[in-house]
């Protein structure tokens, strides 16, 4: 098809127009290019910084390269802790967001209720309130009830299960859209109750949406700094215990754990991707 | 798995039952969890977030005092920062949509099969820790930095210019930090266009040029709207690129806020400079609501 049509409209582009498209074809890739480079050069600096053998205190200039911060990454005090303090709580955070936002997703999708208005603004407004007044807002609810509640651990674990029950209830509710109710009516058709259908029918095709949820909000707590340092006392998560030790001098070792955390999410993204892209392929294939 | 007891079996059926009978009753029992989080931990703070701005006094013996000239005097207090945010905020939002839209649009045009591979490097800097993403920006435009070498030796910068605590080191960090809640939105509304609606365009005779602004542009505009948004707020509230890159001098609303809850102990003037940073966004975003209708805006 497209070898038969191609011919007709080149063939009328004068010779001149068509090195003009040609050209503007290639200055918006060579843009294209030197836009990722952009996005790429602070990730490169971290990365190699993390090699970096500084003389003194200051991680700033490259003094020569050296594989020991990798090797001992928890020389500093303080890093270990605050890597295990984030994992945890995004774990968690993650696990109590997912499961919390998965059945609201639910709730709105599936149901007329009055108050749908309200919930839709209760879920909207969180992610379009700047971090700042969230976290802001929280700590003053915090400090007012200091009786129950002691900044730390657990007002971190609340404050991040808040921020990324909207970012599940859209992932969820997107994928809830374009869900064939079909296969539900089939499995009651054959005798399954709610529940059952629900476990064998419904939560089986909702799986990749909660994983896709689960994935995003583990990368949001694992990431938030504002929130988390208004909230956390004198318990330090990683992007806090960075806050911290910025004020002095960032050791090597920071960049180790950052470069660790790019590497393993990258991993994960770059797999999808091209798992995606063979089998784009494999179906194309199969189509021809 | 089909024998691990009864029990679970006659529980799930009393659930089911109970949701039979009550059908009315089960978008609130999904809801409730959620919704339940989501009022006390992010609607009844914000309550006391109002309940502490009108409140006078040195910590710790704050009182409240229907104290609303805290707001009058914070504004004339603060007006620098609170106008710097907003113009740093103002200026990161055009300079991100310039640079992303025709990346974008690159990605979604002509990018193929390796679109989504493209769209990898603009989601990577999430992969990085938004405060060592920063710092990253620090090593590149120190002053012995190849950057301030570079614009020295092309003379935009005089022989002892730097770069670093400047305006343009400040709004340079908060573009890029947020440079992909503006690429994101752009790439899905671009990314939608049916290309034979381009193709009629042209069969119609107009030109690349027309057949951009008068069929592509318009039809991105929602993710325009949307980019716009997403970057142009957490830009307003940031602090952290003024306090890393910047100076005292280039301190924004959110550095105040920021320095008055957690180093001078002064909550209510904190909490009247975050009621005034929500209510001028929320005033923006009211704007854009009357222009472009809630559903798009909510999705």
């Amino acid at each position: 098809m497209t070898a038969l049509a191609e011919p007709v409209p080149a063939s009328r582009l004068g010779a001149a127009a068509r090195a003009w498209c040609f050209a503007k074809r290639h200055v918006l890739t060579v843009y294209a290019l030197l836009a990722c480079a952009y996005l790429m050069l602070p990730i490169a600096v971290v990365i190699l910084f993390s090699f970096n053998d500084p003389a003194g205190r200051f991680n700033y200039v490259w003094q020569g390269f050296t594989i020991d911060n990798w090797i001992h990454w928890d020389g500093v005090l303080g890093i270990r802790d605050a890597v295990r303090i984030s994992l945890e709580i995004g774990v968690l955070a993650t696990l109590v967001a997912t499961a919390l936002g998965t059945l609201m997703a639910m709730g709105i999708v599936r149901y007329r209720f009055s108050g749908r208005a309200v919930t839709n603004l209760l879920v909207f407004l969180p992610m379009s309130t700047p971090e700042i007044v969230l976290g802001a807002s929280l700590l003053t609810l915090f400090l007012n009830l200091t009786s129950v509640f002691q900044l730390g651990f657990w007002t971190i674990f609340i404050a991040h299960v808040m921020f990324i029950v909207s970012y599940v209830v859209v992932t969820v509710k997107a994928r809830l859209i374009g869900f064939d109710r079909h296969l539900e009516e089939a499995a009651m058709d054959l005798g399954a109750n709610e529940w059952t259908t629900f476990r064998k029918v419904t939560l089986p095709l909702l799986a990749p949406a909660m994983l896709a949820a689960s994935l995003l909000g583990f990368a949001l707590s694992i990431d938030d700094f504002v929130i988390t340092y208004f909230n956390a006392g004198g318990t330090q998560t990683f992007p806090v215990f960075v806050w911290g030790i910025a004020r002095v001098a960032v050791p090597p070792q920071v960049n180790v754990v950052a470069s660790a955390i790019f590497l393993v999410a990258i991993v994960i993204a770059l797999a999808s991707v091209l798992w995606q892209i063979v089998r784009a392929g494999r179906t194309r294939e199969g189509a021809a | 798995m089909s024998d691990t007891g009864g029990d679970t079996r006659v529980g799930a059926s009393v659930v089911s039952g109970f949701f039979h009978r009550h059908r009315g009753l089960t978008p609130y029992l999904l809801l409730a969890p959620g919704l339940f989080w989501l009022a006390v931990f992010f609607a009844i703070p914000l309550g006391f977030l109002g309940y502490q701005s009108l409140q006078s006094g040195v910590f710790p013996n704050f009182e409240f005092t229907w104290a609303f000239s805290n707001f009058p005097d914070a504004l004339s207090t603060y007006r620098p920062q609170l106008v710097r945010s907003f113009v740093y905020a103002g200026i990161a939002t055009v300079v991100a949509l310039v640079l992303a839209y025709p990346l974008v649009y690159w990605i979604a045009f002509r990018a193929g099969r390796w679109r989504n591979l493209f769209l990898l490097f603009i989601v990577a800097p999430f992969f990085v820790t938004y405060l060592i993403r920063t710092l990253a920006w620090l090593n590149i435009l120190a002053d012995e930095g190849p950057v301030v070498g570079l614009l020295r030796s092309l003379h935009v910068l005089d022989e002892d210019g730097r770069l670093l605590a400047t305006s343009v080191a400040v709004v340079s960090g908060i573009t890029y930090n947020f440079f992909p809640f503006m690429a994101l939105p752009l790439y899905v509304s671009l990314e939608q266009i049916d290309p034979r609606l381009l193709e009629a365009a042209k069969d119609l005779y107009a030109s690349s040029t027309q057949a951009f602004l008068r069929v592509t542009l318009p039809l991105s505009a929602p993710g325009i709207v949307a980019g716009t948004l997403l970057t142009f707020i957490p830009a307003a509230g940031d602090f952290i690129n003024a306090r890393l890159l910047g100076t005292p001098n280039q301190a924004m609303i959110g550095n105040v806020i920021q320095a008055k809850f957690l180093e001078s102990l002064d909550y209510p003037t904190a909490a009247t400079l975050s009621f005034v940073l929500m209510a001028a966004i929320l005033g923006a975003l009211l704007v854009y609501a009357r222009i472009v209708g809630t559903e798009r805006l909510t999705g």
